[in-house]
């Protein structure tokens, strides 16, 4: 269903994400507005980048962000200048303060408790007696069969 | 006059589903035979009901009756008939009635194929199937009934979207549809067995088959989608993890922890209790995913079917179904008592490992999709959270995966020695180390991404031909091989598979390149040592669009290779353009062009890209869905012959 989201991003009009009249004639700089726009949000499209996107807004920011490097702003004057007008909304890859640590950390969070209780039940297995449900009971065995048709 | 039948027989189903909903589950407490028995008639004539519902509004669909809003609002006579017919899911009251045909197909094929299943777990296990059934029918009725007319009714239709005009994406959500909603057949047997209150091996062999058809389809819906991304969207992205995207995803990383834990419940009755969570879960997220697209929640700009009153309707079926599971789950769960007995290191725990990395890769997944909705619910703050987060969080869990998988596939069962595997292996890591290292050194630029993925891609595949190769005699390798269970085919060509997706990602992500310049028609430029000649521009009229198509030649070395005609289309009736990229398809690259717009001195925009190992991704995505259906098509899964036999077998013990 991913066509939702182009449905809206063509509805912006035709043209066509990063025009040849953009490009930056110095290469290093063109690399790094390419860099930084990839992680900046179109902000009429649905999560799209203004790199990729084709809307007039994602032209004039992605014309701004080269502009400030052209000004020589350093890549992150260049993010902190486009957030201070558009908010953090515009970034797709979201700032780690405040009540951003829990999306940062719920992750791998995860992955130590997930650890630890897989640990735990491992170590149990490991220690159970072995028990004479080990192998299928008689009438376990007799259904398998009749399934397996043997 | 079809159309309303559509609507009476689909009016009949609800009623039937409350039904089916309701004897069974009474019968199997009474054990009274003649109503259990109903749960099959009950779940035949669901789907017999639903289908006569789909086909009336195909029907109108392929004879363009714009009497019916539906069809007036995504159909139009001069559409080729193939996608009349794809229009009829193309839309949201169409894709939901997709969607229940589904449901009730799932239930009436547990019916069919379920015979060997006990009577009080089947009728248990239909009745809640026709539970889902029932409900997702009041939602089709109530909130997004297809069958509504219109009066007067309109000459012509206002066209289906022309992005959905494809083939690549006509098909995307019936395989879509297969997959989320045969993860309800997992649930169903989760909560049959927690009603019944036994959950053993023999149930950890009934439930995969269902999971491994389901995550099949929904590897090809995932597949099909993302394949229609990269050529369709004009710069050859691939996966773009937005939340439509994500609400596939999820159900698939859970699809394949439940696949893989069902075969420890299968062959030695422990995760048990977790299989059963896991169940509820997978399918849980695909109710989710069906929120997320169809209630515009996350996405406010714009959904297919931004309706609060819908959104509504579905998070209290995913209410209803998550908790009751999980509930009647926390009840039940202490009769799941594990028996088998592993040490630390062995397939058990590899297996383990296994449903701990996927858990976690769905749960960042999950996080990632919702922050944006926590963070503006509970903290004040508007945010986005995009592909390069994605990216960051969730490649290191696959890249642990992928690391562990050859260990964890070759380890016996109960207790193993690493040593011993890794001794195994030795050859299937030198030979990854060896591909890792060539490109770290042959590569000028300065990410670990390509050889990283392509080490991973190399060990997978070497690692699984290794595992196939490992369970054969010397001198009698090939007769070995052929005689394998399919099952042992399936595992290793899905586990090569993820590998060669794997190597695939890397790649591109890692080497592709891009140009975007202004060409007039005789120019010409090189890129990746190709050379492209735009021979022309000319305008071309299509059924039901005009199109401005370009004439490109691709040469290497002063070798013409390839003719691509690259297309920018426009369809008049629904007032939109699209994009049709020209791709040279290789095994080792693609090169793929794009024309954009006229420019003011008479050349064009045109962007063209290089693209590594760019099929590797779908052509992984295949080899996994192959290795499943090799799994399934094992002879100790095919439940409905055994069955079958088991019948004929039956006679003589019934006779004793």
């Amino acid at each position: 269903m991913r066509w939702l989201l182009i449905v809206w991003m063509l509805w912006a009009g035709p043209a066509l994400a990063v025009q040849p009249d953009e490009i930056l004639s110095d290469p290093r700089l063109e690399e790094r507005a390419r860099d930084l726009s990839r992680g900046l949000r179109c902000l009429v499209c649905r999560n799209e980048n203004i790199d990729d996107s084709n809307a007039e807004l994602a032209r004039d920011l992605r014309l701004l962000v080269r502009e400030r490097l052209v000004a020589g702003d350093t890549n992150d004057e260049v993010l902190a200048f486009v957030v201070s007008r558009y908010g953090e909304y515009v970034l797709l890859n979201p700032t780690k303060g405040g009540s951003n640590m829990i999306l940062y950390y719920a992750g791998p969070g995860m992955l130590l408790l997930a650890l630890l209780i897989g640990g735990l039940y491992l170590r149990t297995r490991a220690k159970a007696a072995p028990r004479g449900s080990e192998r299928l009971s008689a009438d376990e065995a007799e259904r398998l069969k009749q399934i397996m048709g043997e | 006059m079809v159309a309303e039948l559509g609507h009476f027989t689909l009016i009949l189903g609800f009623l039937v589903s409350l039904m089916v909903m309701i004897i069974p589950l009474v019968g199997a407490y009474q054990r009274w035979p003649g109503w259990m028995r109903f749960a099959d008639v009950g779940s035949n004539a669901l789907f017999l009901l639903t289908a006569t519902a789909f086909g009336a509004l195909t029907y109108a669909f392929v004879m363009s009756d714009f009497s019916l809003k539906l069809v007036w609002l995504n159909s139009h006579t001069a559409k080729p008939m193939l996608y009349k017919i794809t229009g009829v899911w193309g839309n949201h009251e169409g894709s939901m009635l997709l969607w229940v045909l589904i449901l009730t197909l799932f239930g009436a094929m547990a019916a069919w194929f379920g015979t060997g299943l006990p009577p009080t777990l089947k009728a248990r296990i239909l009745a809640v199937q026709a539970a889902i059934t029932a409900a997702f029918m009041a939602f089709v009725l109530f909130t997004s009934n297809p069958f509504l007319r219109l009066d007067p009714a309109p000459l012509n239709g206002k066209d289906l979207n022309p992005l959905l005009q494809d083939p690549g994406l006509a098909f995307h959500p019936p395989f879509l549809y297969l997959g989320y909603v045969g993860l309800s057949m997992a649930f169903s047997f989760a909560v049959g067995a927690l009603i019944e209150g036994r959950v053993d091996a023999a149930w950890g062999r009934w439930v995969r088959p269902w999971t491994l058809a389901a995550w099949i389809c929904l590897t090809i819906g995932i597949g099909l989608g993302s394949w229609w991304a990269y050529y369709e969207l004009g710069w050859g992205g691939f996966w773009f993890w937005d939340p439509v995207e994500n609400a596939s995803f999820m159900p698939w990383l859970l699809a394949v922890a439940l696949l893989h834990s069902a075969i420890v419940v299968e062959k030695r009755e422990s995760l048990k209790s977790w299989t059963v969570l896991l169940a509820i879960i997978a399918f849980s997220f695909s109710l989710l995913g069906a929120f997320i697209t169809r209630s515009g929640i996350i996405t406010s700009v714009h959904a297919f079917a931004t309706d609060p009153e819908r959104g509504v309707f579905l998070l209290l079926i995913m209410g209803v179904f998550t908790g009751g599971g999980l509930v009647l789950y926390a009840a039940r769960a202490s009769v799941m008592e594990a028996k088998g007995v592993f040490g630390m290191v062995s397939r058990e725990s590899a297996l383990v490992m296994n449903n701990i990395l996927l858990a976690v890769a769905a749960f960042i997944v999950f996080i990632g999709t919702m922050w944006p909705l926590f963070s503006e619910m509970f903290f004040d703050r508007k945010l986005s959270v995009g592909a390069p987060w994605f990216n960051a969080a969730f490649t290191p869990i696959m890249v642990l995966l992928g690391v562990i998988l050859p260990l964890g596939a070759m380890l016996p069962w109960k207790r193993g020695l690493l040593a011993r595997v890794g001794g195994q292996l030795r050859l299937a890591l030198m030979l990854a180390l060896a591909v890792g290292a060539l490109f770290w050194a042959t590569q000028t630029g300065r990410s670990a991404l390509g050889p990283v993925g392509l080490f991973l891609g190399a060990w997978l595949i070497a690692g699984s031909f290794t595992d196939l190769v490992s369970r054969t005699r010397k001198g009698e390798v090939l007769s070995r091989l052929r005689r394998l269970p399919r099952a042992d085919w399936g595992k290793a060509v899905a586990h090569a598979g993820l590998g060669v997706t794997m190597a695939g990602i890397a790649g591109m992500m890692a080497w592709k390149q891009e140009d975007i310049r202004v060409l007039k028609a005789g120019e010409q430029f090189d890129i990746a040592g190709y050379t492209i000649v735009l021979n022309g521009v000319n305008q071309v009229q299509g059924p039901n669009y005009l199109s401005t198509m370009g004439d490109v030649s691709l040469l290497k070395d002063g070798r013409d290779i390839a003719t691509l005609h690259p297309e920018k289309r426009v369809y008049p009736v629904a007032g939109m353009p699209t994009t049709e990229a020209a791709i040279d398809i290789g095994f080792f690259r693609d090169v793929y062009v794009v024309v954009g717009d006229a420019q003011d001195d008479g050349g064009w925009a045109f962007r063209s890209y290089y693209k590594p190992l760019a099929n590797w991704i779908w052509g992984g995505a295949i080899l996994m869905a192959l290795g499943g259906a090799l799994s399934l098509s094992d002879r100790r899964y095919r439940v409905a012959a055994g069955a079958r036999n088991a019948a004929t077998t039956q006679q003589p013990v019934a006779a004793e």
